[in-house]
């Protein structure tokens, strides 16, 4: 029996439609507009103003805090504005938009292809050096890397956890980097465990992948102490905390963070930005971004330069079919509609997905019959019917004693819901404002 | 059988007088001294327990009205003035006189005016929506128009108008509670002087984009130009990011700002029809408001 997480979880059609598809590198575009807020935490402060110069992996916008993360420039070419730019929500927010002249790199980024097996850093030096090429989570939670990577005093990391799992369905870019840059990806895990002074990393990849898993089994060979791992396929396994569960069968305990119980997890991705970052000098100014549908001309993988705007990946991808009811940013399940195709691909567009307006309409909502399924689809072992009606009725202390706080936002209860009930919708709002009730109650 | 009446009842009388005895000396020992005051005003207020005046309902605000020393910072918008004055008489205290106020809707976004840019069918809640995505127009600021005041409104006093999808206040109703002010995630509702009438005036807008931008995403936005800011006599318009606002306090309702807004933003309520004049009346939005 392949190993799973124990508790809730819905498998969703899996529609992995790309996979096949090698990863293109789209053409430039010919202006980019890079968010400095793309990361979890504290916007960076822009360091460049109008009219500067800037070449490909220039710092353009420093971090800003313990929680934040660099950003630069993705193109060469002139800075155009500073301004608010709509992002994937609709709000505009600002960013430092870029003129794209040329395709000049910064002159220490070491553009060849061949591999750099040795890395003789310590390990703070492999901290500081992937905070400074601005890495955060490519799963598309976009918690900046070097955060996970300082285990704080008196903890202590036993085991790397890698997350190849991609458990959404219709994304594959995680499973196109695992194919095609599967030694990358060791070196980045060899730097990632240097980094944790751990011995051991698994690499948990889900069982509807099993090209990925039987040539990372044979390259894992070359290297000591990593093993790979296929799984169960069950959503939301490549959430932390069930990952941890199905590989190490150890429980995060509420409220606390993975480290609590020794392991630390990164995604695929940020292991081969991190090999780049480290031993090629090169920050994260590009992500490989699936764009995919059912009913979308060449469904592919396509390596993006941050800030491209949306609407010309999916050109690229055989441009927005007709019938298109909503282009969703993310995974189908935990992704958001786009409001606007204009907005930039950032550093946690993991997919982009074309759905048909048949299939994009929510169904009507109707009273909830207490059948109990999204209890028990629950990953996190909560009552999703109840943290709605608390929501709805703004009782958000009962919320928080209800562990909303522990939510991975799956969208699993909506998913499974028979009465269509928009459970997420709210529960997501509730944890919000219990959010905000906690920090104050801090500060 | 007539004696096992009697000692009954002996026995019921005895114990009933026990316990009295021991119930009145509990209670003298116990005894919590309650201002009878506080009955009383609670009594003149209006009983709908809407928390507008930031206590927690009615008999909250009693307590606290009773133990102030100074009650000119109480307020209950619902009873308003006369309420006041009569609860202030209770204490045998004066009530300064309050303006009253009306909630406005300072968004005149229809879809004549803004079109939509996309489709949104989750939950029918401006706050759910507000936190997922900006709005189906292209302007992030203005009314989602999905009906979280109405929801909370205690007194009927506000529905969605089917036609241009916008909230409209009944000021006959409107207690100036302030729950939908509270409750719009977008900050278009404002309390805001009555006025002598209804007659008042305000920016119906609060897009903060620059013009342009404004402008492209809806046709009667303010677009931050700063006309109405030189033109008021009584320095009661500010300008700030891209947003001009009518401080109430200061507004003489001399109409001049509404005149040169040139995307017809101000807002002119209960004001008798203007003389007959080469502009096109229609322009200016009819409002309950």
């Amino acid at each position: 029996m392949l190993k799973t997480f124990s508790i809730g979880g819905v498998h969703p059609p899996e529609n992995k439609i790309s996979a096949g598809s090698q990863i293109v590198v789209l053409p430039l575009p010919k202006q980019v507009s890079i968010p400095i807020a793309q990361h979890i935490g504290a916007p960076a402060n822009a360091v460049v103003t109008k009219g500067d110069k800037v070449k490909v992996g220039q710092l353009i916008a420093q971090s800003n805090g313990f929680v934040s993360a660099n950003i630069h420039s993705s193109v060469s070419g002139t800075v155009a504005s500073i301004d608010p730019v709509m992002d994937s929500t609709g709000y505009k927010r600002p960013a430092i938009t870029i003129t794209v002249e040329g395709d000049e790199w910064d002159e220490t980024i070491d553009r060849s292809t061949d591999l750099k097996e040795e890395c003789n850093l310590t390990a703070e030096e492999i901290i500081a050096k992937v905070g400074q090429a601005g890495i955060v989570g490519m799963g598309g939670a976009t918690f900046p890397s070097q955060v996970k990577l300082s285990v704080p005093k008196g903890k202590k990391a036993e085991v790397l956890i890698i997350n190849g799992v991609e458990c959404e369905p219709y994304l594959t870019s995680d499973h196109r980097v695992m194919l095609e840059k599967g030694h990358e990806l060791m070196i980045g895990i060899q730097i990632l465990k240097k980094a944790l002074r751990v011995d051991t990393a698994l690499i948990g990849i889900e069982n509807n992948k099993p090209d990925a898993i039987s040539h990372l089994s044979q390259v894992a060979t070359k290297y000591s102490g990593i093993e790979v791992h296929a799984l169960k396929v069950q959503y939301p396994q490549g959430g932390e905390k069930q990952l941890i569960k199905a590989l190490i069968n150890r429980e995060v305990p509420s409220g606390a963070l993975p480290i609590e119980v020794g392991a630390v997890v990164h995604n695929v991705g940020t292991a081969v930005a991190v090999y780049e970052a480290v031993q090629k000098s090169k920050p994260l100014f590009e992500r490989v971004v699936t764009v995919t549908g059912k009913h979308l001309a060449t469904p592919s993988n396509f390596l993006v330069r941050i800030g491209t705007p949306i609407s010309e990946v999916i050109a690229a991808a055989g441009g927005v079919p007709e019938n298109t009811g909503k282009i969703v940013n993310g995974g189908p399940m935990m992704g958001k509609a786009l409001s606007s195709i204009d907005s930039p691909v950032t550093k946690g567009t993991s997919g982009l997905i074309a759905f048909p307006a048949e299939e994009a309409k929510r169904k009507v909502a109707q009273a909830c019959v207490r059948c109990g399924k999204c209890v028990s689809v629950c990953p996190m072992g909560l009552e999703p019917y109840l943290l709605n009606r608390l929501s709805q009725k703004k009782m958000f202390e009962r919320m928080e004693h209800e562990h909303v706080l522990d939510c991975i936002e799956c969208g699993s209860c909506s998913f499974e819901c028979p009465a269509n009930l928009p459970l997420l919708d709210y529960i997501r709002l509730g944890k919000a404002e219990v959010g905000k009730i906690v920090r104050a109650r801090k500060a | 059988m007539s004696s096992v009446v009697l000692y009954t009842v002996l026995m019921l009388s005895a114990l009933g007088v026990i316990s009295a005895v021991v119930l009145y000396f509990v209670a003298q020992k116990f005894k919590v001294y309650e201002d009878p005051r506080i009955d009383e005003v609670e009594a003149i207020l209006p009983g709908a327990n809407c928390g507008g005046c930031g206590y927690p309902g009615c008999r909250g605000f009693a307590e606290a009205f009773v133990k102030a020393d100074d009650i000119s910072t109480l307020f209950c918008p619902v009873g308003g003035n006369e309420t006041m004055g009569n609860a202030a008489k209770v204490l045998g205290k004066e009530a300064a006189a309050v303006d009253p106020m009306v909630a406005v809707v300072r968004c005149a976004g229809t879809p004549e005016h803004r079109a939509k840019t996309n489709a949104y069918d989750g939950a029918k809640s401006c706050r759910v929506a507000s936190s997922l995505y900006s709005g189906d127009t292209g302007c992030q600021f203005g009314c989602l128009g999905l009906g979280d005041c109405v929801d909370v409104c205690n007194f009927d006093a506000i529905y969605i108008d089917e036609v241009t999808g916008l909230p409209v206040v009944d000021q006959d109703k409107c207690t100036a509670c302030g729950a939908c002010v509270k409750a719009c995630p977008k900050f278009i509702i404002e309390l805001r002087k009555k006025g002598p009438k209804g007659k008042r005036i305000f920016v119906s807008c609060v897009n903060k984009d620059k013009g342009g931008v404004a402008k492209r995403s809806c046709s009667v936005a303010c677009i931050g130009c700063g006309k109405c800011v030189k033109t008021c006599p009584h320095d009661a318009i500010t300008l700030e990011n891209n947003l001009a606002y009518i401080d109430f306090n200061k507004c003489k309702l001399c109409r001049k700002c509404v005149e040169v807004c040139p995307t017809t933003a101000i807002w002119e309520v209960h004001f008798p029809a203007r003389k007959p004049k080469v502009e096109d009346e229609t322009a200016q939005p009819v409002s309950e408001n």
